[in-house]
């Protein structure tokens, strides 16, 4: 390897790409030549680093500078200032919001200082189209272990002690899983990775692709050999391009260097993937609709049993796991599953990656130890809520999950927890919601999804859901009764009770949470024709506060339905019966004087 | 082969390992309401009526159409949970539903409107969009009136898995979910073999055999079961008919034909009425026909094939039997040609 | 059928030749398709039409019409050159094979490939697969017998599986899928003129007196009958003077119909029954009206030999009577008396002059159909002939050669014609044709020819050409198709506007008597 005095970081995920990374990176480049660095300074494009928020990002080694929103105006004085005069660049750095503090260093920042990443270690650091750079992070040490040291039974048994659980959602053992399709008969076996990521704003395994695609190869392949799999497949979405092409680059690499492929590192074993392409289909994401669509088939789920490790991808035993479960597996490996234990509680253990969204000051991607209450995220990592607004609500697990209130924020964040609280684990969403948001309204978003998402094969959720967003619908507008909302939750009761697979089972979680914890707001609606937290238009009214309002006029000429009365110069009134709410008055008022109540 | 033992609704029941709950349960006689299950085809899993409650499983009800049966298993069919969930599968099923029932072809004998009745469900209390189609009528067989489907895939696949054809499948998602032919042409611009096993399959009225359209429901039909008069296979068929009048075939089950037909042996039996039926005999008179009694022409027959015997010997006679008629008749024929006439020149179209 | 339906489904691999299935017998077809996609059965397909089976096939031979012998006698070639018999099966159960073996000696796949056109490497594919099953069955049908060589067809069929061991057992066997309702009923009941009912033949002294002692007569004919090419030859030449056809209609089943009107205008007398005025009809002195299927009691014997009963659901139209009343009335009138009250005495007639039908009752057709062989009541009826021993003790190899067609294509009628059914109607279409649905979905015949013929002819998809042999010329559409090699052309027989057989030949199988439908010489022409 090459020896430089320096490396720059440039983060290449998506969240950075989209703000400007890659002009930033190529001014980076034409800055170093121009000041003659070139052959000193390194630039190295790396996959995420999981503070989006922050983007485009920039660190510099060996110091570690953290650099935060770097334009491409600021490379001249970046250069200068870090990589000529050696001195830090003060206003680029992050600034910790409470303290006000610029913080210098990484590690530093709240929102990393809480965070344990084992998944994402390389992510960040690393070029993810570099093989050299991934082993030189002891990459594939784990696969030369395995293939040199343990039979399969040995891996199976080491992941069985790690205590990991799938990541997809379900949390179901990952060792207990490898064991079932490494017993079923059959010559040919198959090892699937769901890189369906489907959740909205959820994107963990994008991450991990993009940023470190062959910790998921490599994962793969201890997997394939423990359960005596020579194929496999990565569905992944389209969406993705990013992640895809440095999924290709990476197995064009791992089989030049013959840890794909024949013979892998000169042993009998021999594994090859392929990367298939989604189109678009949330259900996808359900292993047996996954595998359908592998095959060429609509994707629509089966019932299980038969499982997929005795009858899966053309009838063989297959194990499909999802991106974030494999990416752990060769840190387990390398490490040992006693290592791994250290992380996480008794039933769940070792790290969860979430995207942290919503109203909360920090948002990105997070990888946090299991069992961390809920409060850590948000309040520590996150640094609590934006604008300093009250807490309302937390949506755990995307269109599958829940939504939790403040008397659960001191839950701990681990499978069994969330379950007792009517939620999941779900892939690795977090919503957090304040107190302006409407819990009718969130409960009709996550509908708005699943039903768009249903696949449309078993009734209750084909039909259910339709009926639930429809029922939503005339809470939102103040219609419908009490006992609606017990026929909501009965309905909901017989998705979650009888729907074919998991993504009908789960559809009804936002509705019965939404009414488990926050009922009230629903008999707010109905009984009170109002909406607590202001949202819903159709029952909300438009007000001219007298005081305000200056008579210009503005508002009564746009009103589309003269709805608006009053003289020039003395207060209007908006006459309710004729209002339809659009909403004009109020963007046309200059004095704010039109409020909504 | 391994048995196993499990309880159904308080009944002990041994069947073999890999059985399902409904299999089992059929085996003892508890009925199970099924509208997508159909033992030829594979499962869909789809409908959710066959739901049933397992001791120990508290995550959700399972299907008893592909619930695998395990040893001390106890499960209860018709517990109210299992009711009441299958009341409100219904309820949505009828909520996107016509509930045309005094006018539809399937009155009688349609699967939803007798579980409707059975559980009670009167109409649904879920008001709101309901899908609408227009009714696919262009196959001379077979008619689709997607309103009523409630997509229980069994056309679907029985038109792949059992026909081979695969004319129809779904498309779109959710709610909007529908089955249709290729780029949504109907059925005339398919590759649909209008076999009609999917007509046959069809639980609701959205399948119907266009031919028998308001000629008579199911409980007012004779249904007579026969062998189809068309090719060698010899297919089971059942002739339904009402007021001496054949209105339409159905399928007997548990044959040879496993109860499949094809488009002949379905909706070929129109020649009955045909007509051009001949009703009477007729003696060709100066190159014309002429309508004539049954004695007038037998007494013909008789007496020219006398002549014939005894001027030219039983051999200038000859007979063409039918690989058209019954067993009975070609035997009669034969008889009748070698016993009455005296020749053995009888032949038939055997090889053409 | 040697076989079952059912055991269609119990194949390894499958091997059907000169049958179009899916159309000719639809439903025999989903055992295909069930054999193929749930049980993993592998299918060959021997057809010079690209048919839905051919599509669905493994491995599709494709030859030139009246190739069969040729290619059969190759794929046992292979088989004994590669040493994939059933030596054990053709040790104990067969004699013979050594004329087999010498027979089948000259025809490498090479030689194969120039009389059939199949490449050499696909015919061998073909018999490996086959031979290797452990349960071969083979399929055919008229693309097998209508030809001047259809017997040694059916024998080359027979070696094959004789040769490979494939007979006797379940999922495997030589078997014919008859066209018609009830054509093997017909011939078990002795509608043929060297037999009596279950094959017992007429030539056969114990025999005749059996029947004859049975029916109260003091004789019966010992002198072979006509063939029913015989019989029109006979009515043409005034050696036969009066005819009686039941439900038949050669007029447009038989090859070369104008030949056939002119001989059957040569008649003394001619009587049709039937259930319309068929072609054949139009010509008869007197025509009776018979009872369809649907408005008379009795049985039709199936493809795989499954006695089944049909039932009375309508009262017969008009004055019509089923053919048994009428049968027995005229039997009456010429001083026989036949005293029957239902077919089902007429059956028990049967069962006690027949050894195969000798346990079938109507009380026991209750239950649901019988196979045949069922000598006694206990017996449950048989589902694959030759377990463990055949008919005739030991199997018989026959060795046959390849004989070209009576016809084949030459300068003035370059292209093969070769006919045959569609789905939708059916035979010569007098029941199909009357049904208006089956009319709208296929309203008449049509000529299909490979687009580079229909390129060099300037003829276009939907156009009216005429079609000519050296018997007549039919003016149908054509329908552009590669579902026809190039230099063939096919036409179905259902429908006498387009009356195929207007074009084929009287040239029958010497043995069988059956004409040669699948290989005639025609020209296509436009017409200007």
């Amino acid at each position: 390897m090459e020896l430089v005095r320096a490396h720059i970081l440039v983060c290449g995920g998506t969240g950075c790409t989209s703000s400007g990374s890659k002009a930033v990176q190529e001014a980076l480049h034409r800055e170093l030549k121009k000041q003659g660095l070139d052959k000193e300074v390194k630039i190295v494009e790396t996959g995420c680093h999981g503070f989006c928020e922050q983007g485009p990002l920039v660190i510099v080694y060996p110091e570690g500078t953290f650099y935060c929103q770097v334009q491409v105006e600021d490379i001249p004085e970046l250069v200068e200032e870090h990589l000529l005069k050696g001195r830090i660049l003060q206003r680029l750095l992050f600034t910790e919001p409470l303290t006000q503090e610029r913080v210098p260093h990484y590690k530093e920042i709240d929102f990393y200082r809480k965070q344990r990443r084992l998944v994402l270690r390389n992510c960040g650091y690393i070029d993810p189209e570099k093989i050299d750079e991934y082993i030189a992070r002891d990459g594939y040490v784990a696969l030369a272990k395995v293939l040199g040291e343990m039979t399969p039974e040995d891996v199976i048994e080491e992941i069985k002690a790690s205590g990991l659980r799938g990541r997809g959602g379900a949390g179901f053992p990952t060792g207990l899983k490898w064991g079932f399709a490494a017993q079923a008969p059959g010559e040919k076996k198959y090892v699937v990775c769901n890189a369906d990521e489907g959740d909205p704003g959820a994107f963990m395994d994008r991450s991990i692709l993009e940023g470190d695609p062959h910790c998921v190869l490599e994962g793969m392949l201890i997997g394939a050999y423990a359960i005596g799999s020579d194929e496999g497949y990565i569905y992944a979405r389209a969406e993705y391009p990013l992640a895809i092409k440095r999924l290709k680059i990476a197995l064009a690499q791992a089989r030049e260097l013959g840890l794909m492929g024949d013979n892998i590192l000169g042993t009998d074993f021999c594994f090859d993937l392929h990367i298939k392409e989604g189109a678009g289909a949330f259900v996808c994401g359900e292993e047996t609709a996954l595998m359908a669509s592998i095959e060429g088939q609509r994707g629509m789920p089966r019932s299980r049993p038969p499982f997929p490790a005795n009858s899966g991808l053309w009838g063989k035993p297959t194990n499909i796991n999802n991106v974030e479960t494999w990416a752990n597996v060769a840190n387990i490996i390398r490490n040992g599953a006693k290592w791994y234990g250290q992380f996480g509680t008794e039933k769940s253990k070792g790290t969860k990656v979430f995207a942290l969204t919503g109203k909360v000051k920090n948002t990105g991607l997070v990888e946090v130890p299991m069992g961390i209450p809920m409060r850590e995220i948000i309040y520590e990592i996150g640094d609590g809520i934006l604008g300093d607004k009250k807490f309302k609500a937390v949506q755990i697990g995307g269109p599958s999950g829940g939504c939790l209130s403040e008397g659960q924020l001191d839950l701990a964040v681990d499978y069994e927890s969330l379950g007792s609280a009517g939620a999941i684990m779900g892939s690795g969403g977090l919503v957090v919601m304040d107190e302006e948001t409407c819990m009718v309204d969130v409960a009709k978003f996550f509908l708005d999804f699943t039903r768009a998402e249903s696949c449309g094969k078993c009734t209750p959720c084909r039909e259910g859901i339709q009926r639930m967003r429809e029922m939503l619908q005339d809470f939102s507008e103040g219609k419908g009764s009490l006992e609606d909302l017990d026929k909501l939750e009965r309905l909901a009761q017989t998705i979650k009770d009888t729907a074919l697979c998991g993504l009908g089972q789960t559809a009804p979680n936002p509705v019965l949470t939404t009414l488990r914890y926050f009922r009230d707001e629903y008999e707010a609606h109905i009984r009170d024709k109002r909406c607590p937290a202001g949202v819903c238009r159709a029952l909300l009214t438009y007000y001219i506060v007298p005081e305000l309002c200056r008579g210009c006029t503005a508002c009564a000429r746009v009103c589309p339905t003269g709805a608006i009365t009053g003289k020039v110069k003395e207060p209007h009134v908006i006459d309710p019966e004729k209002c339809i709410k659009c909403g004009a008055c109020m963007e046309a008022c200059r004095f704010d004087s039109i409020i909504l109540k | 082969m391994k048995m196993v033992n499990l309880t159904i609704d308080g009944c002990q029941v041994e069947v073999p390992l890999g059985s399902t709950v409904l299999e089992a349960a059929q085996k003892i006689g508890i009925e199970i309401p099924t509208l997508c299950y159909e033992k030829d085809l594979s499962l869909a899993t789809a409908c959710r009526m066959c739901v049933v409650e397992v001791e120990g499983n508290k995550k959700n009800l399972p299907a008893a159409c592909a619930q695998p049966v395990m040893e001390g298993m106890i499960v209860h069919t018709n517990t109210p949970k299992v009711r009441e969930a299958r009341r409100m599968i219904l309820e949505l099923m009828v909520a996107n539903h016509p509930l045309d029932c005094l006018t539809c072809e399937a009155n009688g004998r349609c699967k939803l409107q007798q579980y409707c009745y059975e559980y009670g469900v009167k109409e649904s209390s879920f008001t709101g969009e309901r899908r609408r189609f227009t009714v696919d009528d262009g196959n001379p067989f077979i008619e689709r009136d997607l309103e009523k489907c409630i997509l229980c895939g069994l056309c679907v696949r029985v038109c792949d898995e059992v026909q081979g054809v695969a004319a129809i499948d779904y498309s779109d998602r959710g709610f909007d979910t529908k089955v249709t032919t290729f780029m949504d042409r109907g059925l005339a611009d398919s590759p649909c073999v209008s076999c009609g096993q999917c007509v046959y399959l069809c639980p609701v009225g959205a399948l119907t055999a266009k031919p028998s359209k308001g000629k008579g429901r199911d409980f007012e039909v004779e249904k007579v079961p026969t062998t189809c008069g068309y090719c060698g296979v010899g297919c089971q068929l059942a002739l339904n008919v009402k007021k001496d009048k054949i209105v339409g075939v159905t399928n007997l089950p548990d044959n040879h034909n496993q109860g499949y037909l094809c488009v002949k042996g379905r909706f070929g039996y129109d020649f009955v009425d045909s007509p051009e039926r001949l009703t009477t005999p007729l003696i060709k008179r100066d190159g014309e026909f002429v309508e004539a009694s049954w004695d007038e022409a037998l007494d013909l027959v008789a007496q020219k094939m006398a002549k014939v015997r005894d001027e030219h010997g039983p051999d200038a006679i000859a007979g063409l039997s039918s690989a058209r008629t019954t067993n009975e008749e070609n035997y009669l024929f034969q008889k009748f040609f070698r016993a009455v006439i005296g020749t053995n020149n009888i032949d038939h179209c055997a090889r053409l | 059928m040697t076989n079952s339906i059912a055991g269609i489904e119990k194949a390894n691999v499958i091997l059907a030749i000169g049958t179009n299935t899916t159309e000719a017998h639809p439903v025999i077809a989903i055992r295909v398709h069930k054999a193929q996609t749930r049980h993993g059965a592998k299918l060959i397909v021997i057809d010079p039409r690209k048919t839905d089976m051919a599509q669905r096939a493994d491995i599709w031979l494709r030859p030139y019409p009246g190739t069969n012998v040729a290619i059969l006698n190759g794929l046992l070639n292979v088989i004994i050159t590669e040493g994939l018999l059933d030596e054990d099966f053709i040790a104990q159960r067969t004699e013979n094979f050594a004329a087999v073996k010498e027979a089948v000696a000259p025809y490498t796949p090479e030689k194969v490939e120039k009389i059939s056109g199949i490449p050499a490497a696909d015919l061998l594919a073909a018999a490996r697969l086959y031979a290797q099953a452990e349960r071969g069955s083979i399929l055919y049908t008229m693309g097998v017998t209508q030809h001047t060589t259809g017997t040694e067809g059916v024998m080359a069929v027979a070696n094959l599986a004789m040769a490979t061991g494939n007979l006797g057992k379940e999922g495997t066997g030589v078997n014919p899928l008859r066209g018609q309702n009830n054509v093997q009923g017909a011939c078990d009941m002795g509608a043929l003129p060297v037999f009596y009912t279950g094959y017992q033949a007429v030539t056969d002294p114990a025999i005749r007196e059996k029947f004859a002692q049975a029916w109260g007569v003091a004789e019966l004919p010992d002198k072979p009958g006509l063939k029913i090419g015989e019989i029109i030859e006979g009515a043409g030449d005034g050696t036969v003077r009066a005819l009686f056809v039941m439900g038949e209609n050669p007029m447009l089943s038989d090859p070369d119909i104008n030949h056939v009107e002119a001989c059957l205008k040569n008649l003394d007398f001619l009587v049709v029954q039937d259930i319309f005025m068929t072609e054949t009809a139009e010509l008869a002195h007197v025509v009776l009206p018979a009872a369809s299927f649907a408005e008379k009691d009795g049985t039709f014997s199936n493809t795989e030999r499954r006695v089944s009963r049909v039932r009375k659901a309508v009262s017969p139209r008009g004055q019509a009577k089923a053919d048994w009343e009428i049968i027995t009335a005229l039997s009456a009138k010429m001083g026989y008396e036949m005293d029957y009250g239902h077919p089902g005495e007429i059956m028990a007639e049967i069962a006690r002059l027949t050894p195969s039908y000798g346990g079938i009752s109507y009380e026991r057709l209750e239950k649901g159909g019988l196979q045949w062989p069922c000598p006694d009541e206990e017996h449950p009826g048989t589902e694959y002939l030759h377990a463990g021993k055949f008919a005739r003790g030991l199997g018989l190899f026959n060795p046959v050669v390849y004989k070209e067609s009576a016809e084949v294509p030459d300068e003035e009628y370059p292209l093969y014609l070769t006919t045959g059914r569609i789905l939708y109607h059916y035979h010569t279409g007098t029941m199909t044709r009357r049904v208006d649905g089956l009319n709208e979905l296929v309203p008449t015949g049509f000529l299909e020819m490979n687009p580079a013929d229909a390129e060099k002819l300037g003829i276009e998809d939907g156009e009216v050409v005429r079609v000519t042999s050296r018997r007549g010329s039919i003016t149908p559409r054509v329908e552009i198709t590669d579902k026809v090699a190039p230099n063939v052309v096919f036409i179905s027989f259902h429908f006498r506007e387009a009356a195929a057989n207007v074009l084929t030949q009287a040239a029958y199988d010497p043995l069988s008597g059956i004409p040669e439908y699948k290989v005639s010489a025609v020209k296509v022409e436009k017409i200007q």
